[in-house]
């Protein structure tokens, strides 16, 4: 086993927990946040936004899914970074001068209404929790991968260690810390990126498609399958076999793994046609419109002294977005060439971490730079995790359990990290990035169209909002729970609800609407002012 | 600050003097919610979001149209550019300098508009 992964793991680990403790001292209330915000430049902010953002989904999962599905999943990184357009256009400004430092605080400023506080708080967990499971689960995939520990343990891991340090008031408006962790994530993938490159060009380019094995390879099956051979003969394996393939040898088909190959990898479009197509689009629909809506993404931009500096923040964000963008593809695309096996396996998720020491070799430097990225995956769950379980644990004490002492806080973040720490140890089969792309398909149908209509359109009222919200969110979280927990799916109802953002993003729109001309009476009369604040240029003063 | 309607407020005709001398008359319109402050902040209100729009567009057909693009086209998603597929190079790479661009002129402009507003409000009164 790799002798610097260990040091790497806990490096990291003791780095953030340390400064965490550090913040601790240095952050005490909510009004430490607000003062610390002032000495914030966009930059840091900016890097400490992208480091909250970049989660177990971007790090390992993006690169996995690409060395499945090939050019038809780049739109999720595409939509990732996207999402933040989205928000610089229509949400960040006004968002910053609202003064809101959650979505329940949103729901009461602009529509002054408890009940709707009561019930955006109940959306903001689900989704804070939806999103916390795939962090866990690619925890216990990292160090299953690389330590070979049972699955449980990792996630366990990562779990109680965020638990803890939250609970204990670590991570609150640690700027510097998220900040340190965008660019450690960066450089844990760029700098094995440029080594793997400079190994394919040195040997030759070779193809990417169709899959095959390049060296000599040994694969230990672990659970009874099928395999479909290259020369169309077909035999049944069972757990514990071990396969051996000589270079040279095409990939076989396994009945369990479903991947695309040749053609259907390189070029968009698959087999399923116009199914393929609205895949897509509800997809770019999600991850567009949902960014705006996920709950530790709006809890930074109160770190901004006033609305124009949001915008600026923003468009920073979406540069080092973007950058981070650019590898994960690199790495599905090398992973064709250097880890075939784990499209037999299924482990997809585990290219980033296999890739360095499957490309360089087992010598140091292939240790090194895998130990490296490991880091880089754990910086990506600690951090991530850490935003949403403080958002998460922030919503429940003030307004599900009490009014928000500290000792609420600690209660919420106890119970707000034990539900996602049981679901992540009963759902170890999902795609990471699967699971995050339903996450941001229910923030897209509950609270874009609240913040979209909120900020632009007087008409919204507080029925309105709340219906729109239980009838376009419940649909998309009914989607969700069916397809997690539910039986497998296939044609038409499957894709409608495996991907539901296509028609639960329009349908929670035009219930907001309808229901708010409906119950026109019920606009707030200090709608102008609120509408003043938020949008009057902030050198006014007004 | 929030009062009852029905609570008695105490007027002093010489600070209201001063806070209107040191604001400019538009400014108060807009403070006060009159028919011209109202009319003004509208307009601002539909000008950002028209921006917003009109950007959004930009990027829903600049990207969104490309799934349409190759499902109508698939010759197009067959043009190789120094050996990587035209694709994989449009969503891989050049998507995110795009989504910069779009971003930096929409902060432009969203500045620009707040500054003409700003102008209309602070306009010294003859």
């Amino acid at each position: 086993m790799n002798p610097y992964l260990i040091p790497a793991i806990v490096a990291v680990t003791l780095a953030t927990l340390a400064i965490g403790a550090y913040g601790l001292r240095l952050a005490r209330t909510t009004s430490d946040f607000l003062v610390a915000s002032r000495m914030v430049s966009p930059t840091w902010n900016a890097a400490a936004i992208g480091g909250e953002y970049l989660s177990a989904a971007s790090f390992l999962g993006v690169a996995g899914l690409i060395l499945k599905h090939g050019v038809d999943v780049l739109w999720y990184p595409v939509g990732f970074a996207a999402g933040y357009l989205a928000l610089l256009l229509f949400v960040a400004a006004p968002l910053r001068r609202s003064g809101a430092f959650t979505l329940p605080d949103f729901c009461e400023v602009r529509l002054r209404s408890r009940k709707l506080r009561r019930l955006s708080t109940a959306f903001v967990v689900f989704i804070g929790w939806l999103y916390l499971v795939p962090q866990m689960q690619g925890a216990g995939l990292t160090l299953h991968t690389v330590a070979g520990a049972p699955y449980y343990l990792g996630a366990l891991l990562v779990g109680v260690v965020v638990t803890a340090n939250v609970a204990l008031g670590g991570m609150r408006s640690v700027t510097f810390v998220q900040a340190f962790q965008y660019w450690l994530k960066l450089t844990a993938l760029a700098v094995p990126a440029i080594f793997l490159v400079l190994q394919w060009q040195a040997a030759q380019r070779p193809a990417v498609t169709p899959a095959v094995f390049h060296s000599d390879t040994a694969v230990v099956v672990e659970q009874r399958a099928t395999l479909s051979l290259a020369d169309g003969s077909t035999m049944v394996v069972r757990p514990g076999e071990r396969l051996e393939f000589p270079a040279g040898t095409p990939v076989p088909r396994v009945s369990t793994v479903e991947y695309e190959d040749g053609l259907e990898w390189l070029l968009p479009g698959d087999s399923s046609g116009d199914r393929g197509l609205f895949a897509a689009y509800s997809l770019i629909l999600a991850t567009f419109l949902g960014t705006m809506g996920l709950p530790h993404v709006l809890v930074r931009f109160y770190t901004n002294p006033d609305g124009a500096a949001a915008r600026r923040t923003t468009l920073v964000v979406l540069g080092l977005v973007g950058t981070f963008y650019l590898l994960p593809t690199m790495y599905g695309v090398l992973g064709r060439i250097y880890t075939p096996q784990l499209l037999m396996t299924g482990d997809t998720d585990a290219v980033v971490l296999l890739l360095p020491s499957a490309a360089l070799g087992e010598g140091t430097l292939g240790q090194l730079l895998g130990a490296l990225v490991a880091a880089g995956a754990f910086a990506a769950f600690l951090s991530s995790s850490s935003g949403l379980l403080t958002s998460v644990a922030g919503v429940l004490s003030t307004d599900v359990l009490g009014r928000g002492s500290v000792r609420d806080f600690r209660v919420s973040a106890l119970l707000g990290g034990a539900v996602p720490i049981v679901l992540a140890l009963n759902v170890s089969g999902l795609d990471v990035s699967h699971v995050v792309g339903l996450a941001f398909a229910v923030a897209a149908s509950s609270f874009c169209p609240l913040l979209v209509l909120g900020i632009w359109w007087r008409g919204l009222t507080d029925i309105g909002a709340a219906a729109g919200i239980l009838v376009g969110g419940g649909a998309a979280v009914g989607a969700v729970l069916v397809t997690v927990l539910g039986p497998a799916l296939t044609g038409w109802t499957g894709t409608l609800v495996q991907q539901p953002a296509a028609w639960t993003v329009p349908l929670a729109f035009a219930v907001m609407v309808t229901v708010s001309l409906a119950t026109r009476n019920r606009v707030p009369v200090t709608v102008g002012r609120t509408m003043l604040r938020l949008h009057a240029p902030d050198a006014l003063r007004l | 600050m929030v009062t009852r309607p029905d609570a008695r407020v105490r007027i002093v005709l010489a600070e209201v003097a001063r806070q209107r001398a040191g604001r400019g008359r538009t400014s108060a319109d807009l403070a006060e919610q009159t028919g011209i402050g109202d009319a003004l902040l509208r307009g601002l209100v539909r000008a950002q979001l028209a921006l917003a729009v009109r950007l959004a567009l930009v990027v829903a057909i600049g990207l969104g149209g490309l799934p349409l693009l190759f499902a109508v086209a698939p010759a197009v998603a067959e043009v190789k550019i120094q050996g990587v597929a035209l694709p994989w190079l449009l969503l891989g790479v050049a998507a995110y300098p795009f989504l910069v661009a779009v971003g930096w002129a929409y902060v432009h402009l969203a500045e620009r508009n707040e500054q003409d507003f700003t102008a209309v409000v602070q306009r010294p009164e003859r």
